[in-house]
């Protein structure tokens, strides 16, 4: 058994914004303080909704930003201070998909310059050598070989989701970051996609980080779950202890509210309000001011995560909810 | 008299290419507050059914159909002028993007007021009034400060609010939603739908709501019409449908769900949409259909009534010669589906 692919430890960013030039500027903290550690061959699905700092976090795994504080872990490798020579093979142990095919493929590239360019950069391989690993990439991911000279305009949208996901593999990443990669499109061809990943992960023991907001997709394809809210984790732990039992009120009303064909009539828990500002966070628990079950102990003190019937949880009250029954 | 009544719909748009159907024969019926589901992968034509209805299709569309009447009103042969009186009062409409779909450069409270101004005479002082109790209505907190915000101003739940209220400002016969919680997040979804809900029954109108998440339509509609490359392929009474789809189209759909998966692989539909250049001249369904014949490759079925509702499949599931039919007519041979 190998070590974790991406190890993180109290993972904080926070942004400095400006309000003019006679006020102190704002901190903004995106994430503030989160831990997590994944495993090869397994998914761990970031769930929040805008806003809450997950796409801050899959950039600061990709290493596209640098964390304010904590530590990250890539492969074993320190990722904030990477020792001399392996910030390049920390760059490519680590791939990202993006949301949008539409907008993350070149158009002006043909597919197989697409596929071709991270091995251009990053190796010194042939040109036929390229060529041929990207034709072999086609393969696995189901595209036809004669898509190999075509432009992604000419490409449906879950098509040129498969030529990101091809694009994503092509330097052998052992984590692939998916942030929201199938929430741009219809359900039968998301189906066909999440097929997909499900089957390179088995093949290729890649471990994904995967972001997303759409909760039954997260419930097919996660083995962890870590919820987020304003930044902090409200919930983290295996997907099926937290989708049998809720112990967030954030995590309960987050899957109470996702529609579902069926659920036959559940109760529905509609929160009031919306996500407080980032730049002006409520005192004590992030949640407090929206949640159904708040009491004065929630406004004043912040609740640390500790662990609850196997998972661990921000809240004051979790035991109370574990002792009622079930939703 | 039903409220609404659609025969026969198409339209079409004619392109360098040749004629692009985007609604094909589409026949419907919407008693006064009735909630419909309109579902369909992208680009099946749900929106442009209803955007026919409100005369909005754009150029070069042509709009044909054998009847399309509201409220007893010929929609076909209406004056431009009479339907400027009709749609943002008896029919109203809310759109996908709400921080797109109001105008910028106005406040909220001006564009709320124009709708009451024009087409229920308000003076100003009547209008603001009136503006103040809307925004109550659909959830807004001190209504009276955000008359004078402008829409960036607000956050995407907020501005949806807004539309709604606009839409439901004088009280209109029939509110069409098109996609309207597909740009929001998971807990202000459950607003909105809410909100929704609520006022079609205080209000006991009529509702079409046109979405592609069939959980949303499962939470709010009570008869839902599946729509596949610009044909009706099924309409029925929800809960029948959820429980037993006749259309293999909709059966399909509804395995691909990934709430219906138990761990392992789901279920997928092999193929795309067909598009312009590649439409079957049987079934639309049939290239992608896993009980496809000879016979659904070539002759293209007819909408027809079907247990309790409408159908447009040769073999519905629920038939119980269809098993015989299926032999009888001998599969089709697969040809390549590209994936």
């Amino acid at each position: 058994m190998s070590g974790p692919v991406i190890e993180a430890t109290n993972l904080k960013r926070v942004y400095e914004v400006r309000r003019g030039l006679f006020r102190a500027p704002g901190r903004l903290q995106a994430v503030g303080g989160v831990s997590f550690s994944l495993q090869p061959g397994k998914t761990l699905a970031v769930v929040g909704e805008s806003g809450c700092g997950k796409s801050t976090l899959a950039r600061m795994a990709t290493l596209i930003e640098k964390p304010t504080e904590g530590s990250l872990k890539l492969d074993g490798i320190d990722a904030v201070n990477p020792p001399a020579g392996a910030a390049k093979t920390l760059r490519q142990t680590v791939q990202l998909v993006f949301q949008n095919p539409y907008g993350s493929l070149n158009p002006r590239k043909k597919v197989g310059a697409i596929l071709e360019e991270p091995l251009a950069i990053n190796t010194n391989l042939s040109a036929a050598e390229r060529s041929e690993r990207a034709r072999a990439m086609m393969t696995k991911v189901g595209l036809r070989p004669e898509h190999y000279g075509r432009y992604p305009h000419m490409f449906s949208g879950g098509q040129r989701q498969r030529i990101a996901i091809a694009r994503a593999l092509m330097l052998s990443p052992k984590l692939v970051v998916a942030d929201e990669p199938v929430s741009a499109l219809d359900v039968s061809i998301q189906a066909q996609v999440l097929n997909l990943l499900g089957d390179l992960q088995s093949e290729l023991g890649l471990a994904y980080l995967f972001i997303s907001h759409d909760l039954s997709v997260v419930r097919h394809i996660a083995d962890d779950v870590l919820v987020m809210y304003l930044g902090h984790t409200v919930e983290q732990g295996p997907k099926e202890r937290i989708y049998a039992r809720p112990l967030h009120p954030y995590t309960q009303a987050l899957l109470s509210s996702t529609p579902g064909v069926a659920g036959t009539k559940r109760k529905r828990i509609v929160l009031k309000g919306e996500l407080p500002s980032p730049l002006n966070p409520p005192s004590g628990c992030v949640f407090s001011t929206r949640c159904p079950h708040v009491t004065d102990r929630c406004r004043a003190e912040r609740p640390l995560l500790r662990v609850v019937d196997s998972r661990d949880v921000a809240c004051h009250y979790a035991e109370d909810f574990l002792a009622e029954p079930p939703l | 008299m039903a409220l609404l009544e659609i025969e026969n719909l198409s339209v079409a748009f004619p392109t360098q290419g040749g004629v692009m159907r985007a609604v094909e024969g589409v026949s419907l019926s919407l008693e006064k507050g009735e909630v419909l589901g309109v579902v369909g992968e992208s680009g099946s034509g749900k929106s442009v059914t209803m955007l026919a209805l409100m005369g909005l299709v754009p150029f070069p569309g042509r709009v044909t159909a054998d009847k399309l009447s509201f409220n007893g009103r010929d929609l076909l042969t209406i004056s431009d002028r009479d339907r400027r009186q009709l749609t943002g009062k008896d029919v109203a409409m809310i759109f996908q993007e709400p921080t797109t779909s109001l105008n910028p450069c106005f406040t909220i409270g001006f564009q709320l007021t124009e709708t009451l101004r024009l087409h229920e005479n308000m003076d100003r002082k009547t209008a603001r009034r009136r503006a103040i109790e809307l925004l109550e209505q659909v959830g807004i907190p001190s209504p009276e400060g955000r008359l004078s915000a402008f829409p960036h101003q607000l956050s995407g739940g907020m501005n949806q609010r807004v539309m709604i209220a606009m839409a439901i400002s004088c009280n209109p016969k029939l509110l069409i939603a098109d996609e309207p919680t597909t740009a929001l997040d998971v807990t202000i979804q459950a607003q909105i739908l809410d909100l929704l809900v609520t006022l079609q029954k205080e209000r006991n109108m009529a509702l079409v709501m046109i979405t592609h998440d069939m959980g949303v339509i499962a939470e709010t509609a009570k008869r839902i019409m599946v729509m596949y490359a610009g044909q009706v392929m099924e309409e029925r009474a929800a809960d029948d449908l959820f429980a037993s789809p006749q259309h293999p189209y909709t059966a399909a759909l509804l395995a691909a769900l990934p709430e219906h998966s138990h761990g392992g692989r789901l279920a997928t539909i092999p193929g795309v949409v067909p598009g312009l250049y590649d439409r079957p001249a049987g079934c639309l369904f049939s290239p992608r259909c896993a009980y496809a014949t000879e016979h659904s490759r070539t002759v293209r079925p007819e909408l027809r009534p079907w247990a309790g509702g409408q159908i447009r499949c040769h073999y519905p599931l629920g038939d119980p010669t269809r098993e015989a039919r299926l032999i009888a007519d001998r599969p089709a041979v697969d040809t390549e589906v590209s994936s």
